[in-house]
């Protein structure tokens, strides 16, 4: 970045020269340090795993979820400052509850993205703010399917089929070009979400991380849940089990 | 013509239906009950009867209407539920932050002056709630402060309110007051006596009074702490 | 949700100050706030109304029945209004009285629940918290001249033990083993306290046959009954609303 240091980059209210805007992009960053999150798109839900690492070995064990319920049918996800998401699950969860008490019914994942969105979006106008140091993703099983997007700092979002944020996104959307996604359920998802983040996990920088894993999907009722603890915990299994024969064969090539 | 003008109202009987009425509110209700408190020198009791009603309806038989306070300080309250209920909520919480920045309890004095107003501070729309609040003073001594809705507070050592205040107040005067009896000298105030007189009294309450009954709960404060009693009255 | 209003999205907060609420568009600095209305409408009288709802405690747990009518004034308007509502897995509300208020209470209710959710941390609202909150909103309502015109059962299981509490349209509110409201104060309850008498550690299906025998006394005798009820039994094993029961009843007398 040729321009840093000129002064363009002090404030989200001044374009740069070059047309870019250094203070989302600095946010982008923000994202880029924190652990992965994968969101996969099947055939009857969604998974998303969020790879949550643990920096002290003193912390609590399952403290500080990134896993968030917005409304009954509605999961979040978020990579980058926590403090941040939890701000932005909150105006979520506003603009669901208004929804809801207005319309009785629950808010279609389209319109909490653009509500969502545009919030963040918001936060890149001005020079008094600072752009939001996250990324999310929303989730939802509605009678049309699943939904997913993602919105990065900037206020951007797409829908996606497969979508990966944070520190390792790039191994992890190899990883996800590779799956047939339109032809899985959430039970393949969960296994296959476990197995990116355990693969994408790089053990020597990060010591430690908590695999979180939620879904929604037709064998919920559209309720947005956590994975039960017995289905994740033996799809972490598996996921070892797989890093472990990937590594013995790889020793075996050389 | 005379005649259609006179049943143009009516002229479609078979749909007509009464509608809906506007209906009177009250904000207040009575829901009865009698509280009696009495003071002795190094004591005092307090008791309630435990009958929720509204009109002729018993609500339910085994309501509590006093509110320990602190360790010698105890709340009855007749009248309006509604209005004890909140009430006695904010005193409760105004009774724990004096004791969180005092770092004491409050004594029974003070809290009769701060329920004296917190009452006119509704003078406007007052709590319907008869006030009796019972304990013990600085000296140790038994008081009893009485209230009116609206916040005059008058300290005695004997005191009947509530709906059947009117009938256990004269009582009340002349078996511990000593009032318009000759040749004799008065003693002062026993528990055992008190406790008899209480039950005495409340027994007579029952029989005139339809809002007091059920039974009584009576609350003895000495310096040495709260001591629980209950007593059965009639049920009908 | 530190920023709404609870209870109020219909007229939901800003953000923050003379920012964007949700619903709203995101810009600001501009001022998007709207001016509240300065002129308003008490509600004086309820409308769509419930009768009586029941309530009866047994061995290790409660059930508690209503009706399905919504009257108009005398007219038998509506025949398929539940009211009974699951809260969670262990509160059940019962309302009588104004079906609007009731209806506008329980999206506040449900709201409530779906935040508790949100916050993901295992703990649900127990029945002695909902009722004394109900006995807030009540009471606050009365304060402001303008009641939810209501009478509610709370029933369910607090802390392993069966509760049963009521709230009227002035925040008067008690708990009670029997409690009925409306014209089953009148005609149930004698019914229903002389059963819990005689037998405090009834089993459910004794419990069922009480109530079941109070709702055919009030639908012969309170004109604003009706002869279909649901009921909600509620013990350790959860909760469950069964209905619409049907009552059978005999008008032979009525003939000429």
């Amino acid at each position: 970045m040729s321009s840093i240091g000129t002064g363009y980059d002090l404030s989200a209210s001044q374009f740069s020269p070059d047309g870019r805007v250094f203070q989302v992009e600095y946010a982008q960053k923000a994202v880029e340090n924190s652990g992965t999150v994968i969101g996969l798109r099947g055939k009857d839900g969604i998974v998303i795993a969020v790879e949550k690492l643990v920096t002290s070995k003193l912390y609590e064990a399952g403290a500080n979820k990134r896993i968030f319920n917005i409304d009954h049918h509605v999961g979040m996800a978020v990579s980058g400052l926590i403090s941040d998401a939890r701000q932005i699950a909150e105006t979520a969860r506003s603009e669901a509850a208004s929804y809801r008490g207005q319309y009785g019914v629950g808010i279609p994942l389209k319109y909490l993205n653009e509500r969502v969105s545009m919030y963040m979006h918001a936060y890149t106008l001005y020079s008094a703010l600072r752009p939001y140091g996250c990324a999310v993703i929303l989730s939802a099983y509605e009678a049309e399917g699943p939904a997913m997007y993602m919105i990065d700092p900037s206020g951007v979002s797409y829908g996606y089929y497969g979508c990966a944020v944070g520190k390792a996104k790039q191994s992890a959307k190899t990883e996800i070009e590779k799956l047939k996604l339109s032809d899985m359920t959430c039970k393949d998802l969960v296994k296959e979400a476990a197995r990116i983040i355990y693969l994408v996990h790089d053990e020597l920088k990060d010591k430690q991380f908590e695999l979180e894993m939620s879904w929604v999907g037709a064998h919920t009722n559209g309720k947005h849940e956590r994975v039960p603890s017995d289905v994740k915990t033996e799809a972490e299994a598996k996921a070892r089990q797989a890093i472990d024969e990937d590594s013995d064969s790889d020793t075996e090539d050389m | 013509m005379a005649m259609l003008n006179e049943y143009s109202g009516r002229n479609l009987p078979d749909y007509e239906f009464e509608a809906v009425k506007k209906v009177h509110f009250s904000p207040y209700a009575d829901n009865g009950g009698s509280v009696i408190a009495l003071a002795g020198d190094d004591f005092c009791i307090i008791a309630g009867d435990t009958r929720l009603s509204s009109g002729f309806s018993i609500y339910t038989r085994e309501q509590q209407k006093l509110f320990p306070l602190s360790n010698t300080t105890v709340l009855g309250c007749s009248g309006c539920w509604c209005d004890t209920l909140t009430l006695t909520r904010i005193l409760s919480a105004r009774m724990q932050m004096y004791k969180h920045e005092h770092h004491k309890e409050m004594s029974t004095p003070a809290a009769a002056q701060m329920l004296s107003t917190m009452l006119y501070y509704k003078r406007f729309f007052p709590y319907y709630v008869s006030n009796m609040l019972a304990g013990l003073d600085e000296n140790g001594k038994g008081c009893v402060y009485s209230y009116d809705p609206i916040g005059h507070c008058e300290r005695s050592n004997y005191r009947a309110g509530g709906s059947a205040g009117a009938l256990l107040q004269p009582l009340l005067d002349n078996q511990v007051g000593y009032k318009n009896q000759e040749g004799v000298d008065p003693t002062p105030l026993s528990q055992e006596r008190a406790l008899s007189i209480i039950k005495d009294v409340f027994i007579s309450a029952a029989e005139r009074d339809i809002y007091t009954g059920d039974g009584i709960s009576i609350k003895i404060i000495t310096k040495d702490g709260v001591k629980n009693e209950s007593f059965s009255l009639r049920k009908d | 949700m530190a920023f709404m209003t609870k209870g109020d999205w219909y007229n939901s907060q800003a953000f923050w100050q003379n920012g964007p609420a949700p619903g709203a568009i995101y810009n600001f600095p501009g001022n998007t706030a709207q001016s509240e209305s300065n002129g308003f409408q008490r509600s004086q009288a309820p409308i769509t109304t419930g009768t009586s709802v029941l309530g009866l405690h047994y061995k290790d747990g409660v059930v508690i029945a209503a009706d399905v009518l919504g009257s108009y004034g005398s007219l038998a308007k509506y025949r398929n209004c539940e009211r009974l509502m699951k809260v969670n897995d262990n509160i059940i509300l019962g309302a009588g009285g104004d079906f609007a208020d009731f209806q506008y209470i329980k999206n506040i209710i449900e709201q409530k629940i779906l935040e508790e959710e949100c916050l993901d941390d295992g703990f649900s609202l127990k029945p002695k918290s909902l009722h004394c909150w109900l006995t807030r909103v009540m009471y606050n309502r009365r304060s402001k001249f303008d009641p939810f015109w209501n009478n509610f059962i709370i029933a369910g299981m607090d802390d392993d033990k069966p509760f049963m509490g009521t709230v009227d349209k002035l925040g008067t509110a008690y708990a009670d083993p029997v409690i009925t409201t409306g014209y089953g104060a009148y005609m149930a309850t004698p019914l229903l306290r002389k059963a819990y008498e005689d037998n405090k550690e009834m089993t459910k299906e004794e419990a069922l046959q009480h109530i079941h025998k109070s709702m055919q006394v009030l639908f012969y005798r309170d004109a604003r009954s009706f002869p279909k009820y649901h009921v909600g039994i509620i013990n350790k094993d959860g909760i469950e609303i069964k209905g619409p029961l049907t009552l059978e009843s005999n008008w032979e007398v009525a003939n000429m």
